[in-house]
């Protein structure tokens, strides 16, 4: 270990230290004042005279007399089974009060990158109970699904309604795979103590907290610290899925604190700032993140990620919500709309998507009919919307029969479909019945969307004969 | 430097004065600008990016956790080189042609750092067959022999651009690695099947034509209405979620191409996987065989270093130009042309560099242009015409297409493939905007289709923009005074439109008939839709309300002749079907 109290410059995260030895860039760094507190910190910039030292929990009462130690190692978190039902803080140690954990190993939580010659693509379908998503914007194992929410809104009951009622039918699991058990892995950055504890209080009221692991820095923990806590997190949860075979859902909650963090270290290091004052390396950093989801080929188990991120004023083209939708696989997107009608969830369909999807459902894995209904809902949706505009502008009555009933779809479609509450578990099949309920409104030739066998074998007929009488 | 080489490690060899990421500093460095060199204890492979007096800065291709000052640079004096040869096809590399699943077999599911492996396999036996005798004068660029590659091609092994030529005195056949010489000259240059090429330079070439044939895309939006030459270049920018993927997918599946080159240049893991193990099962509709025996991947993703991600690109295209001088026709995608951009832009601010528009260095339009450049159809040095179509994916922040890498991008291609949120929310897929878009190729494709598919070819074609136009335009009255307000005519235009839109431009990338869609069925498609239009109009004109006509059985049927089996009769009797129905109208 090598120690010097050299420190020259402190400025907002930023430690700057003279050595006279060379620093391994990424290095892992303890700085104590003078009054014996001990902070953590990691090599940002290393040359032959001086360091740049990033600190965790912040600067504040470290002066030039503080001493600096170079651990020569890179940051590792220590992984094993018996994390399964412990309670961490961001940086990885237990706050539970329980036992001190014994690691089986202490990986580098800078993971590297899947090989995507290894990689398995991700195809098994995880049925979450939730119609907008099973039968629109179906999740698969080893997928990085985020939900992109805005303040005030329930996201965070979607989320543990996922983590909830998340299963993947027998029938879809690969053969011998019965076995895998399911994990969670919550990372929670900058969130507020009372959100915590909702997540704490389900974990704990389902018994869900047995079989995770849980990650907490709150608001008024250090910010910089929010950097390492998702990587601390997907560590674990590589360990648990690719050594230990466990299906993993990895719920990272806020990212938008995340960013936040890495705007704040941006500034310090007075870098050029790329869009609204965010590191120009952000996007490649948020893909260090979400790229460790995936499936390996040969192994056990799987790593499935639903990020949360707040949009700040609801703007899907800042650059948090912009840059994830960028890397990861599609998108849940919450309304505020139909949030204040009291739609739960209050998911908008129509900017949702999973890019996994086409290839987890169908014949053998959902149900064949499934593609096609997706497909008609949203033209049919897509549709109804478009005519909401226009029905405030030239009235109802100014409507054909077509648009008519397009117009009733759309509310159907909300309060039926969409509008299922947070308590319901809905089956696959149950939101295909839901869906052909709603598709059997249009006569047969408006469903081009749809393949003719299946239109034979679901379309309700009495269905459309009761719109039609009541649209004449 | 390509990793075949022995490194032959000189005396101009430095030390390590500061890392940041991907950047590093080194002092004592004999180098050259672009020069390979092997950085720290563990030899990470780098690349000379600037030099100021004694120090001298490189771009890492690896992560560099724990590298230290103090640690040795060693340099090859080399720059960055990629080796061309058989075995390039049917194989996936990373952004400095490291092939991954030789990586794989060396380290495991995760990639690993400080490891090499040579862009082609150096003991592998290629059957070699000459194509010239003793005596023979061969020039720089001739083809001396033919290496059956895969299924699909045979590779062509030429003297290298760089030899002086001269006569032949030895000639091989039979089996030979690719380091052995096949063909030896009097000048004293053997020739191998092995070539080796820095990236960041063109492989010359004598004349660079104007395309005439088109890149046919089995795509009825691209070839109906915004038609890529090949030997052209095209850039598809669109928000996330948009489809850029997709598209470029479906191009490197049906373009008829003879050689696709498919770069993801900083983007998802699993995508490649996708391809990886798709593109094995999938026939090429050319020949038939595995698409994989035409195709060459590319391999750089968000997650992998940096700085290769910046290589990654001039990786490609250097083989694609390989494959272009032995009288191929080559198709090159990347994906995304700004995630090399990003690139770009980080190691410059690690640089401290003057940053220009939105933080992107002020040399970002050369780069794209000098990339886009290395397009075109050309006559190569040995006589043969081949040519490189690139298609660029562009991913502007917030969808906005007014950012610095679309405008640039936009100023040099001449094909424009605007995708568009509004329609994906849709699910108006390809939700390529037909009015944003636009081909400079498209009057000068038209004799081809004229030629090769119907006469009537431009004629149908004009017929269907001006029917979107005129949609365009009754659709803003729509939104004012609702569709009952128009006059009959117009409101069958809708009509028409709509099924242009639905049932011509819409095209399921997944349904295993609709996703390739040959010219002759996109012309056929576009004829049954007038026929509707045609009769509908004659049925007006005798009297016949609109919603008649509009309502006809077989009208829906449109909708299905993207997915029918069997098109030519599914097509033919449609259109004796509405033909008969509304005519029976009046
Ligand atoms: N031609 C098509 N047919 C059917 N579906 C399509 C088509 N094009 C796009 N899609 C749908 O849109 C989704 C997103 O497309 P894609 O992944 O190509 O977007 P992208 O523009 O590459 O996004 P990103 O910039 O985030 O990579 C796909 O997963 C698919 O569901
Ligand atoms: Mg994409």
């Amino acid at each position: 270990m090598k120690e010097f109290k050299t420190i020259t410059e402190i400025s907002g995260p930023l430690v700057f230290v003279e050595t006279e030895e060379p620093i391994g860039y990424d290095e892992m760094v303890e700085i104590e004042t003078p009054n014996g507190d001990v902070r953590r910190g990691q090599v940002l910039e290393s040359t032959s005279d001086f360091v740049a030292v990033q600190v965790f929990e912040g600067t504040s009462g470290i002066d030039r007399q503080s001493s600096v130690r170079f651990l020569g190692e890179t940051l590792k978190m220590p992984v094993t089974e018996d994390l399964l039902g412990r309670v961490l803080d961001g940086s990885g140690r237990p706050i539970d009060g329980g036992p001190e954990i014994v690691p089986d190993e202490r990986r580098d939580i800078v993971g590297a990158a899947i090989n995507p010659t290894a990689r398995e693509y991700p195809e098994e379908f995880i049925q979450t109970g939730v119609s907008s998503i099973d039968g629109m914007n179906t999740l698969v194992r080893g997928q990085k699904l985020p939900i992109f929410s805005a303040s005030g809104l329930p996201h965070n009951d979607l989320a543990l309604q996922v983590a909830r009622q998340a299963t993947v039918p027998e029938d879809v699991a690969e053969d011998g795979e019965g076995e895998s058990e399911f994990a969670v892995v919550f990372g929670a950055m900058g969130i507020t103590a009372e959100e915590a504890n909702e997540f704490m209080d389900d974990f704990e009221r389902t018994g869900a907290l047995e079989r995770s692991v849980v990650f907490t820095n709150l608001a008024d923990d250090p910010a910089v610290e929010r950097t390492v806590t998702p990587r601390m997190a997907l560590t674990t949860a590589e360990y648990l899925a690719f050594d230990k075979g466990y299906h993993v859902l990895v719920i990272l909650t806020d990212m938008t604190n995340y960013c936040e963090a890495l705007r704040e270290i941006g500034a310090a290091r007075e870098e050029v700032p790329g869009r609204r004052g965010y590191p120009g390396y952000m996007y490649t950093d948020l893909a260090t993140i979400y790229e460790r989801a995936g499936r390996i080929e040969g192994r056990e188990g799987s790593v499935t990620q639903i990020p949360i991120l707040t949009m700040p004023g609801d703007d899907d083209t800042h650059p948090i919500p912009d840059l994830t939708g960028y890397i990861t696989e599609g998108q849940i997107m919450m309304d505020r709309d139909l949030n204040s009608q009291g739609y739960q969830p209050p998911v908008n369909v129509l900017p949702s998507l999973s890019r996994l999807m086409d290839d987890g459902i169908g014949e053998g894995l959902t149900r064949s009919d499934h593609a096609g209904v997706s497909d008609q809902l949203y033209a049919a949706y897509a549709e109804g919307e478009d005519l909401r505009d226009l029905v405030n502008i030239v009235g109802r009555e100014a409507l054909d029969e077509r648009d008519n009933r397009y117009l009733d779809f759309a509310e159907r479609f909300e309060k039926e479909f969409v509008d299922q509450g947070f308590h319901t578990d809905r089956s696959i099949e149950d939101t295909l019945d839901v869906a052909w309920d709603l598709l059997s409104m249009f006569p047969k030739s408006e469903l081009n969307r749809v393949d003719e066998e299946e239109i034979e074998k679901y379309y309700e007929e009495d269905e459309s004969e009761t719109v039609e009488a009541t649209a004449d | 430097m390509s990793q075949a080489q022995d490194i032959d490690i000189d005396d101009a060899d430095g030390v390590i004065e500061s890392v940041s990421g991907p950047v590093v500093v080194a002092t004592d460095l004999g180098a050259r600008m672009n020069d390979v060199v092997y950085v720290g204890d563990e030899g990470l492979m780098g690349e000379v990016i600037e030099i100021e007096g004694n120090l001298t800065t490189i771009q890492v291709y690896e992560e560099t956790s724990a590298v230290s000052p103090g640690e040795p640079v060693l340099n090859t004096g080399e720059p960055l080189s990629v080796d061309l040869g058989p075995g390039m096809l049917d194989t996936i590399y990373d952004g400095v042609q490291r092939p991954l699943d030789v990586l794989e077999e060396q380290m495991g599911a995760f990639l690993d750092r400080g490891v090499d492996a040579p862009g082609i396999d150096l003991e592998k036996e290629w059957e070699f067959t000459p194509e010239v005798a003793v005596g023979d004068e061969l020039e720089a660029g001739d083809v001396v022999g033919t290496v059956p590659e895969t299924e699909s091609i045979d590779h062509k092994v030429m003297v290298p651009p760089d030899f002086a030529g001269g006569e032949v005195e030895s000639v091989e056949e039979g089996s030979f690695t690719v380091t052995e010489a096949v063909v030896t000259l009097d000048s004293g240059e053997e020739i191998t099947m092995r070539q080796e090429w820095p990236v960041r330079k063109s492989r010359p070439t004598v004349d660079k034509q104007t395309p005439t044939t088109p890149l046919v895309s089995g795509q009825r939006i691209l070839d109906g209405l915004f038609p890529l030459a090949k030997g052209g270049t095209a850039a598809i920018p669109g928000p996330f979620g948009s489809g850029k993927t997709v598209t470029q997918q479906s191009l490197a599946k049906f373009a008829d191409a003879d050689i696709v080159v498919y770069i993801g240049c900083g983007e998802r893991g699993n995508e490649m996987t996708e391809v990886i193990e798709d593109f094995p099962e999938l026939p090429d509709p050319q020949t038939g065989n595995p698409l994989m025996s035409r195709t060459c991947l590319i391999a750089n993703t968000s997650n992998m270093p940096v700085a290769a991600r910046e290589s990654c690109v001039y990786t490609g295209i250097t083989i694609a130009e390989h494959y272009r001088d032995m009288g191929y026709d080559v198709a090159l995608m990347a994906d995304s042309t700004s995630r090399w951009a990003e690139a770009m832009r980080e190691i410059s601010s690690r640089l401290e560099e003057m940053p220009g528009e939105e933080g992107y260095p002020a040399y970002l339009a050369a780069r794209l242009s000098g990339f886009y450049e290395r397009a075109g159809y050309f006559e190569n040095m040995n006589g043969t015409e081949g040519s490189i179509s690139v298609i660029g994916a562009v991913s502007p922040p917030g969808g906005d297409f007014s950012e610095p890498v679309t405008q640039n991008t936009l100023r040099i291609v001449k094909t424009f493939w605007a995708l568009d949120a509004d329609l994906a929310e849709r699910r108006h897929f390809p939700a390529i905007n037909w009015n944003e878009s636009y081909s400079l190729y498209r009057e000068q494709l038209d004799p081809w289709f004229v030629d090769n598919i119907d006469d009537d070819w431009a004629d149908t074609r004009q017929w269907a923009v001006d029917t979107l136009d005129e949609e365009g335009e009754l659709q803003e009255i729509v939104q004012l005074v609702g569709k009952d307000a128009l006059p009959e005519d117009q409101q069958l235009t809708l009509e028409v439109a709509r099924y242009l839109r639905e049932a011509w431009l819409q095209q399921n990338a997944f349904h295993d008939e609709d996703r390739y869609c040959p010219p002759e069925k996109t012309f056929l498609m576009l004829t049954a839709i007038k026929t509707f239009n045609d009769e509908g109009f004659e049925a007006l004109d005798a009297g016949v309300p609109v919603p008649e006509i509009t309502s006809v059985e077989a009208a829906p049927k449109l909708n299905r002749m993207g997915t029918a089996s069997d098109y030519e009769e599914y097509i033919a009797d449609l259109k004796e079907e509405l033909t008969a129905q509304l005519r029976d109208l009046y």
